[in-house]
């Protein structure tokens, strides 16, 4: 009789036990934007690497939540004296998810991929100082630059240089095949992306079994399927103004952090009347930027005065610049022969800080007797006529690549800013390894694109993730497009 | 039922008069941002509180009235004035070819779900009121069209229809002289109820952001921008929400009331 008391009592123990232990092990991600495809290295779209860096891809080196670059598949590296050698010491054992190696082919595979003619890669530019990659031997590559290049371990750890394999490049766009420890499962379009544990992963494996992407673009939706509990992480939630009733309710965590989006009034710079830096000068007057952020935004945003992240150590704050002045905006207005003001476009792509800022914006122009009229466009449509076509006059955007004030050295990008000092500054800086004359110049940078009023710098989108409260290790922070789950776990 | 019709009446002009009187007053400028005070609810300062941007709701309700009215009256006389002359025409042609053809092509657009097509319409050609004008307007034709013909049809038979065909009236003539005025109360009850549809319609249409563009105010795109807001300020959305429901229910007591004012014998021959 006690016998079986206690066979009871203890295999009901170790019920309890085991209930305790196996906390939840999958998570359902939410986000707004679905990836076209699922190669990061050939598309700009960053909802690839939303859902696929780190978790799936890994590039030499990688980011981290507080945008440090830190080794990645390499495990270290040698910097020869000119600053021409990189050579990359390999992890060794690593396996992609379809059990074929990772070793040095496959790096010199996929970086002569993205300086190849053909490439398609998003960000070629960055990888253009790299002039030859050598195997030496499997787990040891080299990688010759024709000039000194100091951002090269930075540039190295953005999604679009993550390492892909020969043998299953083909399919890469349905069946992404990487080195991450995390594998994908399943792609049901229009809805979500699954991926789950590699069981194989060569450092410390995932905390999490399983891992749903869904895709929630409708902002009301967004705020039902999470105070539903649908999701347990909606990344970049689209609606600030339901964030305080998520704060205030114990079911959920709210992070704000930073992000690399530069949110910006782009103008284009080869249009009339915007040729004319007055006129350019005076918009940027016009614009109350902390009405941007309180209305369109409910406060979540920092104001920038460059094209810059204020949380980087070489942010020069250049705001006062370009300070709110209507008065001034209509004197230069004047200068600049408009005096009645003028009229022009204002494209607006889907999201939020483009909507309802652009009605802001608006109004705020329509005070200093510019007529901006507003044209909703789909994302699609952006690409085509505006970033591509260059065919507009204003629109707002934010650039959430990380460090992307170089972009203002390409007189072809979409703003069309054609400045040859800037271009040598930029080129300068790109060959310049050391850390306090890069600071230097970057201040430099910024403040020269800030006095040549390019774009009306608006404010530093701020990274909202809305959460269970049970979720740990999530990035609060966007250093760049990623929603990394490696670390992330369940609270018991 | 003459309780329908000042009801009605009653409503629709409370409307009317709104949209009139905001050509030239409104409470506050309709486009004036007012960040600090946004979001706002009712009763205060702003009567019906203020939106997300602080703009004043009231005064944004009285524009809005404007560009749904004006959207709808002009998609109503789009349908009006091509639904009825095809309707007369093909009466007068009754069992030809022509008439086959009208009627036929009627039957095509009716086939088509009428918000839809006006969805591919403003998307095609791009979002704007004029374009909203003309994509519901389209869908008035065939309405207009059958309903005079139906009536006209059996006042062909008239005996007072056949003395002026005896006395050499042309079909045209007898059309717009004879067939015509005998029709018109039926127009006006149908133009009454279409009006409402082509509300309903045009805040459907802004709704999905294929209306006005901003800043020019209008009832659904109201509603779409109180879409997230609901939770935390409810009158953005009730406020044009009740508009789009009182003008609607107005022009449709009204339509009935004055269906049975007009002629009680309509009632009978409607089909």
């Amino acid at each position: 009789m006690f016998h079986l008391r206690s066979l009871i009592l203890g295999s009901c123990a170790a019920a309890l036990m085991a209930g305790a232990v196996a906390a939840k092990s999958d998570i359902t991600v939410a986000m707004q934007l679905e990836p076209p495809h699922l190669d990061p290295t050939s598309a700009a779209a960053g909802a690839i690497d939303s859902v696929l860096y780190s978790n799936v891809f890994e590039g030499l080196t990688r980011f981290m939540g507080d945008g440090s670059v830190v080794p990645g598949l390499a495990e270290s590296w040698e910097i020869s004296e000119d600053g021409l050698t990189y050579t990359f010491k390999l992890h060794s054992g690593v396996t992609f998810h379809d059990g074929t190696t990772m070793d040095a082919e496959d790096v010199k595979f996929s970086l002569d991929r993205i300086n190849a003619d053909d490439s398609v890669n998003a960000q070629k530019a960055l990888f253009s100082a790299i002039s030859e990659v050598n195997v030496v031997d499997p787990t040891t590559v080299e990688i010759k630059l024709s000039e000194p290049n100091g951002n090269l371990l930075f540039n190295l750890a953005w999604g679009d240089a993550v390492i892909v394999a020969p043998e299953s490049i083909d399919n890469i766009k349905q069946l992404p095949i990487g080195t991450g420890a995390f594998k994908f499962t399943s792609w049901t379009q229009g809805d979500n992306i699954m991926i789950e544990k590699n069981p194989n992963y060569w450092g410390t494996p995932a905390a999490l079994d399983m891992a749903t992407f869904k895709f929630i673009s409708d902002p009301t939706a967004a705020f039902a399927s999470m105070m539903a509990e649908d999701v347990d992480v909606f990344v970049a939630f689209p609606a600030p103004e339901n964030l305080p009733q998520f704060e205030a309710d114990p079911r959920f965590q709210v992070l704000v952090g930073s992000t690399e989006g530069e949110t910006i009034l782009a103008m284009n710079n080869k249009q009339a009347p915007f040729d004319n830096v007055k006129v350019r000068e005076a918009v940027a007057h016009a614009i109350n930027r902390q009405a941007i952020i309180d209305g369109a935004m409910f406060g979540y945003g920092t104001p920038i005065g460059t094209h810059f992240a204020p949380h980087n150590p070489a942010y020069v704050d250049e705001t006062a610049l370009s300070a709110f002045d209507p008065e001034k905006a209509k004197a230069l207005l004047a200068e600049a022969g408009f005096t009645d003001g003028f009229e022009t476009t204002l494209d607006l792509p889907p999201p939020s800080y483009a909507r309802r800022g652009g009605e802001i914006i608006a109004a705020q122009l329509a005070d200093v007797g510019i007529t901006a009229k507003i044209n909703n466009v789909e994302w699609a449509q952006w690409l085509e006529t505006v970033f591509k076509g260059k065919n507009f006059g204003l629109t707002i955007v934010s650039h959430t690549e990380p460090m992307d004030i170089g972009v203002y050295a390409n007189p072809d990008y979409y703003f069309q800013y054609d400045n040859p000092d800037f271009q040598t500054l930029i080129a300068k800086l790109n060959k310049t390894t050391d850390p306090e004359m890069r600071t230097q110049m970057l201040g430099q940078a910024q403040k020269v694109i800030a006095e040549d009023y390019v774009n009306a710098y608006l404010f530093q989108l701020a990274a909202i993730t809305v959460a269970k409260a049970g979720v740990k290790g999530l990035w609060s922070n966007a250093p760049t497009q990623a929603i990394d789950l490696t670390a992330v776990t369940w609270a018991d | 039922m003459r309780n329908n019709l000042i009801l009605g009446t009653l409503l629709t002009s409370i409307f009317v008069f709104a949209a009139l009187i905001s050509f030239v007053w409104t409470p506050f400028p309709h486009t004036a941002m007012d960040i600090p005070n946004k979001l706002q609810s009712m009763g205060g300062e702003h009567l019906l509180g203020t939106d997300h941007f602080g703009r004043d709701i009231l005064s944004m309700i009285m524009v809005g009235a404007r560009t749904s009215i004006a959207v709808a009256l002009v998609a109503v006389g789009i349908g009006m004035g091509l639904g009825v002359p095809l309707g007369l025409f093909a009466a007068a042609k009754h069992g030809s070819l022509v008439d086959e053809i009208i009627m036929r092509g009627n039957d095509l657009v009716f086939a088509f779900p009428s918000l839809v097509i006006a969805i591919l319409i403003t998307a095609v050609f791009g979002a704007s009121a004029i374009n909203a004008i003309i994509a519901i307007g389209i869908f008035n034709i065939p309405v207009f069209a059958r309903i005079s013909r139906g009536a006209a049809l059996s006042l062909w038979k008239r005996d007072f229809i056949l003395a002026a065909r005896v006395a050499g009236k042309s079909a045209a003539r007898i059309s717009v002289e004879h067939i015509l005025p005998n029709v018109t109360n039926l127009l006006i009850v149908q133009g009454t109820i279409q009006f409402s549809l082509g509300i309903l319609a045009e805040a459907g249409l802004s709704y999905v952001g294929l209306g006005a563009q901003p800043p020019t105010p209008s009832w659904g795109r109201m509603l779409a921008d109180a879409q997230t807001m609901v939770t935390i300020a409810p009158h953005m959305a009730l406020v044009p929400g009740l508009a789009i429901i009182l003008t609607v229910l107005g022009l449709n007591l009204m339509g009935d009331g004055l269906r049975d004012y007009l002629d009680p014998r309509l009632r009978v021959t409607r089909i």
